[in-house]
């Protein structure tokens, strides 16, 4: 059973050697066709593995779904510690293939039409199957190793994806900041997984679920390595924390949110498939399989996850309220809902005696159930947005505006989508969003409230962003000279699917009976007065929104923005961030700490090493004539060389 | 008698089956030139490659009763596992060796004479086997000869060259003089036993005392002689002037087939033979300071050679230095390191002198300076080299990398942290005369590069082979584990 899963991480694989190595012996059409059907497959046996996973298989003796390994090899032995590869199923891993595949197919479709006749059309599939393969590999990993490598991989599909533009400057320039701003978190992950290994004696992903395994009883007994850990104090909570600082490099979490933005400078479709729906909630799965290890060792330091949670989705909706540009605009708005993810993953509360609880952790499920409807609507909206741009060539809103006329498809399912992330209901973001103020109030009151405004100010920046395309003030001129028309089929397909999953997932399916804290059935109920009092507030922001927005002239925006020129003018500077980062690593870094071990380097090691080749070449030219050539010399050393060794050895 | 036995020897028979084969067809296939008329090739080296392929892949892996320790003839022969493995490493390299001579078969002065090639250097590899699988001294012995003394005539292959003849002469003459030294080494053992069972003298060799000074001579002579057939350092004279002499795929097998058979048995011998705690640890010093002294030596040969074939032999000896580090202490994990070695050794080395061999043969040029700007004319060709030359290098990710780190794992495990800091310092040397190639392929200007040319058929699938090893025997980790499960070591 289940041994069909590998075909999930090959075929993608395989789409990449080939696509690859011979991509340009291929025309556009194959090459895509290529890529395209082997993520076609991927997506039906991904949704082949969820059914049997969910239904054939089902729930185990103890009421919950056990965690399965259909493969497993060592791959590195190293004494006691061992690096392992393997396929890893269990709700959460099985719900990523559900999100990631999909996502991942509609792009391919939608790449299709986007990026037509492009440059580098093959290099641009070969990219996009290796970054799902990569990304699969992540979240079925067997151990945290496992995972580290393909995240590591993960980042440099990123890399190579945001810089496929290479003959731009400032695409190159992204690609390098989100390498290297992700790899300086992924430095702390790697400490924190070393300390990890070394205190509990493995790299493996099984005592968590050995945690999860043991909710019947009335404390869950660690196993021995773990108990050992939770003797050592401190240790655990530290490794976790790092590998926490890791996660939220790569989820873009304030201060390490500066690459995500820049990030957009990459083709639209990489944007939705990485930096909105899957790569980028690698830091939220990463804090959701470590989960029962959060409860159990480091309840205390979950607050580290909420306040950076809510201090990331108040700046970054902030900033979304006074961008112009619309991928950044969904680029802040995305970095926001992730961190509501994260807000919810950390407001979970230590159940009873350390059990897992559903109620208690209700924030589990509702930070899975948040990130998988978030990655269906806000893909769509990033594929909406690349509908958007392929008909107006322009980034800038200045240039849209009343686009509703031209492009209808597009415009039904962007209205759709953000009435979704606005939490209305019954689109699926209501339900999932929902979900978590619930589980932020029950933590405390003052971060229910702080997310409920942020909620708030979500709806009023994402139907700024949908007035601002759609009606609001046309630019007449540009459309005269060149009409906006709708996309080709290949690219609304993508959208229309998107938006079916999020009008419907939200109230057609329990997503609590899949993924809960402790693995039993949780039917999703609704807190009457939460629901209603965010429903309102959303409302409230539209239509405060479509007020100022929606009109051919908008005298209270412009009135609002001269009111407050210096407000708007940081928020449009995203508060300063990237001077900040500018000023540090330039003025002081560079200046005061790398120039001096560069002139170390040179100088010093290097001198030391071109000493070291000049004598050994010296030396060498000295010691030249004992290669001489002359057969009895040789017989002679050789001779010499016996009684040398007998005398070492009898000494 | 019970002729079951021959059952075991099942990989020497079906080798010996093998070259009977070739011998006959190449009796039949071979023609006469008539008068005045230039000699024909014959379908030989296919016939030699699909046989020797099917021989590698019925023998590939232990099965069938060979997964445990057997021994037949009254202890004369003997057969693990491991030894499975290692006879198929042989295999698999003799038979990229194969696919590479075509090309250099084909040519008019050795048309004739091809059939010959091939059979004795399968009589060579059967004398390894015999020397891996001996039981016995004498049975050891009479493997070494079979193995060294076909092999001087394929130095001397093509004798219409004064310096393949020439080279032909040294190694006989050094094989000789080492294998009398290891024969008098062997005769004093027996003196102080009386046998020449390496069980027996297992058994025997433990907790002398009169004799022990005879004992460590014997060791010392057994050591140099098989020193001599790994090329450590200082019983490595012959090999450059050999290695540069010989026909570069004669050179390509002596610095991979003959010597990892060699290491391979020089550790199970010391094992066996040598296991009493006073000689164990007199034979890991001496290996010690030949390892240090193979390992340096070699290096700072290496920068200064210009012809390549010489280049290729100091960095095989260097090679050969890393490979016996993985005997020190005589662990399983060291056997599996030194058989993993072997193998990723193999396929980098191997890649490497089909390159050199296929630019011989289309222009004749051998010397490092013939090499700039190859990636301007043979792109493919300079990029495969690059990434043999990283192997070799031991650059991660290529396979190289990998089998280092688990040699220095096992030398480290076995306590000798001194010798893996010297030898990982010498690592760093052998990274600059490594990359020199590489520079001159692609960052030298030359006048007169290495034209362009296509490669033969059967090239191309040795050249496949060895860089498919290069690229996957190191992250594909099951290799190691696969070969880990047959090791053993001094308890």
């Amino acid at each position: 059973m289940f041994t069909y899963t590998i075909l999930i991480l090959l075929l993608p694989f395989l789409s990449f050697l080939v696509l690859g190595l011979f991509g340009n012996k291929f025309s556009h059409r194959v090459a895509g066709l290529i890529g395209t059907t082997s993520l076609g497959a991927v997506f039906l046996l991904s949704c082949y593995t969820a059914y049997e996973y969910f239904f054939a298989v089902g729930r185990g003796a103890a009421g919950v779904y056990e965690a399965l390994v259909p493969y497993n090899i060592t791959w590195l032995p190293l004494g006691t510690l061992h690096f392992d590869m393997g396929v890893l199923l269990d709700p959460i891993s099985v719900m990523m293939l559900i999100v990631i595949s999909t996502v991942s197919f509609m792009v391919h479709i939608y790449s299709f039409g986007y990026m037509h006749g492009e440059r580098g059309f093959q290099r641009y599939y070969a990219f996009l199957s290796l970054f799902t393969m990569s990304m699969l590999g992540l979240v079925v990993a067997t151990n945290i190793f496992q995972m580290y490598l393909f995240w590591e991989l993960v980042g440099v599909s990123s890399y190579l994806l945001i810089g496929f533009y290479y003959t731009q400057k400032a695409a190159i320039a992204a690609s390098k900041k989100a390498f290297i701003v992700t790899r300086f978190a992924d430095m702390f992950f790697l400490v924190g997984i070393l300390i990890f290994g070394y205190y509990t004696g493995s790299f493996s992903f099984s005592f968590v679920n050995e945690l999860k395994l043991a909710e019947g009883a009335t404390a869950f007994v660690p196993v021995d390595a773990a108990r050992a850990v939770a003797a050592g104090g401190l240790l655990l909570p530290t490794a976790l924390t790092l590998m926490f600082i890791g996660g939220a490099g790569k989820s873009a979490m304030f201060p390490l949110h500066i690459w995500l933005p820049d990030a957009m400078e990459g083709p639209t479709p990489v944007s939705a498939l990485i930096h909105a729906a899957t790569m980028v909630v690698a830091g939220v799965y990463q804090v959701a399989r470590l989960f029962p290890l959060w409860i159990a060792y480091a309840p205390q330091a979950m607050s580290i996850i909420v306040w950076v949670g809510v201090i990331t989705a108040f700046y970054a909706a902030a900033v979304a309220m006074a961008q112009s540009d619309i991928k950044r605009v969904l680029a802040f708005s995305t970095i926001s809902q992730i961190a509501f993810m994260m807000v919810a993953l950390g407001v979970s509360l230590p159940g009873h005696e350390a059990v897992l609880d559903n109620h208690a952790q209700l924030g589990y499920m509702a930070g899975m159930f948040h990130l998988f409807t978030h990655a269906m609507f806000k893909a769509c909206l990033f594929l909406g947005a690349g509908c958007i741009i392929h008909a107006v060539h322009s980034n800038e809103m200045s240039e849209m505006g009343g686009l509703r006329k031209y492009m209808p498809v597009t415009h039904w399912t962007f209205l759709f989508s953000c009435l979704a992330i606005s939490g209305i209901p019954p689109f699926s973001g209501f339900f999932s969003k929902d979900e978590i103020i619930t589980a932020c109030f029950q933590y405390s009151p003052l971060v229910g409230w702080v997310m409920t405004g942020i909620a708030a100010m979500t709806a009023f920046y994402m139907f700024r962003l949908y007035y601002g395309i759609f009606w609001g003030t046309e630019n007449k001129e540009a459309h005269a000279h060149h009409t906006p028309h709708e996309a080709p089929w290949t690219m609304t397909l993508p959208l229309i699917f998107l938006t079916l999953i999020t009008v419907t997932c939200g109230w057609g399916v329990n997503f609590g009976s899949f993924v809960s804290a402790s693995g039993l059935d949780y039917p999703i109920h609704l807190d009457t007065q939460i629901a209603i009092t965010s429903t309102v507030i959303a409302i409230v922001s539209i239509c405060l929104a479509t007020y100022i927005y929606k009109g051919e002239r908008q005298p209270v925006a412009d009135k609002l923005q001269s009111a407050m020129p210096r407000l708007h003018q940081w928020a449009y500077k995203r508060f300063y961030m990237d001077e900040v980062y500018q000023f540090i690593t330039h003025r002081i870094i560079f200046a005061h700490i790398s120039k001096p071990i560069a002139w170390f380097d040179r100088h010093i090691i290097d001198g030391f090493f071109n000493f070291l080749a000049w004598g050994t070449h010296e030396l060498g030219f000295q010691i030249r004539g004992f290669q001489s050539g002359a057969i009895q010399k040789y017989a002679y050393v050789f001779f010499l060389g016996v009684l040398a060794l007998l005398l070492i050895m009898i000494l | 008698m019970d002729y079951s036995q021959f059952l075991f020897m099942r990989e020497e028979l079906s080798l010996l089956a093998v070259i009977l084969i070739i011998f006959l067809a190449d009796l039949f296939m071979s023609k006469e030139p008539k008068e005045g008329e230039a000699a024909k090739g014959s379908k030989i080296g296919l016939v030699a490659c699909v046989l020797l392929g099917i021989h590698t892949l019925c023998n590939l892996v232990p099965c069938c009763g060979m997964e445990r320790e057997v021994t037949a003839f009254g202890g004369m022969y003997v057969h693990t596992a491991m030894m499975t493995i290692v006879k198929s490493i042989l295999n698999v390299g003799t038979l990229v060796v194969f696919l590479m001579a075509n090309g250099w078969l084909g040519r008019e002065e050795n048309r004739v004479k091809q059939g010959e090639f091939y059979l004795i250097t399968l009589f060579t590899v059967l004398g390894m086997y015999f020397m891996i699988s001996s039981g016995h001294f004498l049975m050891f012995f009479i493997g070494l000869e079979l193995a060294s003394v076909p092999l001087a005539a394929l130095v001397a292959f093509d004798k219409w060259r004064y310096e393949s003849a020439e080279a032909g002469a040294k190694f006989i003459l050094l094989a000789l003089f080492s294998s009398a030294l290891l024969l008098y080494g062997v005769s004093l053992i027996y003196g102080i036993t009386g046998t020449l069972y390496f069980t027996e003298l297992g058994a025997m060799l433990i907790g002398l005392n009169e004799n022990l000074l005879l004992a460590v001579l014997g060791l010392t002579l057994f050591i140099a002689g098989m020193g001599f057939k790994i090329s450590l350092v200082p019983f490595h004279l012959w090999t450059a002037d050999t290695y540069e002499g010989a026909p570069t795929v004669v050179t390509g097998y002596l610095s991979v087939v003959s010597k990892g058979s060699a290491a391979f048995v020089l550790m199970t011998v010391l094992m066996k033979v040598f296991a009493d705690t006073t000689l164990a640890s007199q034979w890991n010093i001496g290996l010690f300071w030949l390892i240090v002294a193979s390992i340096t030596i070699a290096n700072i040969f290496a920068i200064q050679q210009k012809n390549l074939k010489r280049f290729m032999a100091f960095s095989a000896i260097s090679q050969a230095g890393y490979l016996v580090l993985a005997v020190m202490g005589g662990t399983a994990q060291g056997m599996t390191a030194l058989v993993y070695y072997l193998l990723v050794y193999m396929v980098a080395d191997l890649g490497v002198f089909a390159i050199l061999n296929v630019v011989e043969q289309h222009s004749g040029r051998i010397r490092m300076d013939d090499y700039d700007g190859l990636y301007e004319t043979n792109p493919k060709l300079a990029f495969l080299m690059t990434l043999c030359l990283f192997s070799l290098a031991g650059i991660p990710p290529f396979a190289g990398m990998f089998s280092k780190f688990f040699v220095f794992m096992a030398a480290f495990n076995a306590g000798y942290q001194w010798l893996v800091l010297i030898a990982l310092v010498n690592t760093v040397i052998s990274l600059y005369y490594y990359l020199l190639i590489v520079k001159a392929m692609y960052i030298n200007k030359s006048e007169n590069p290495v034209p362009a040319f296509k490669s033969d058929g059967y090239t191309k699938v040795a050249l496949v082979i060895c860089v498919a090893g290069v690229v996957l025997a190191g992250i594909i980790g099951v290799g190691y584990n696969y070969i880990d499960t047959f090791a053993y070591g001094m308890e």
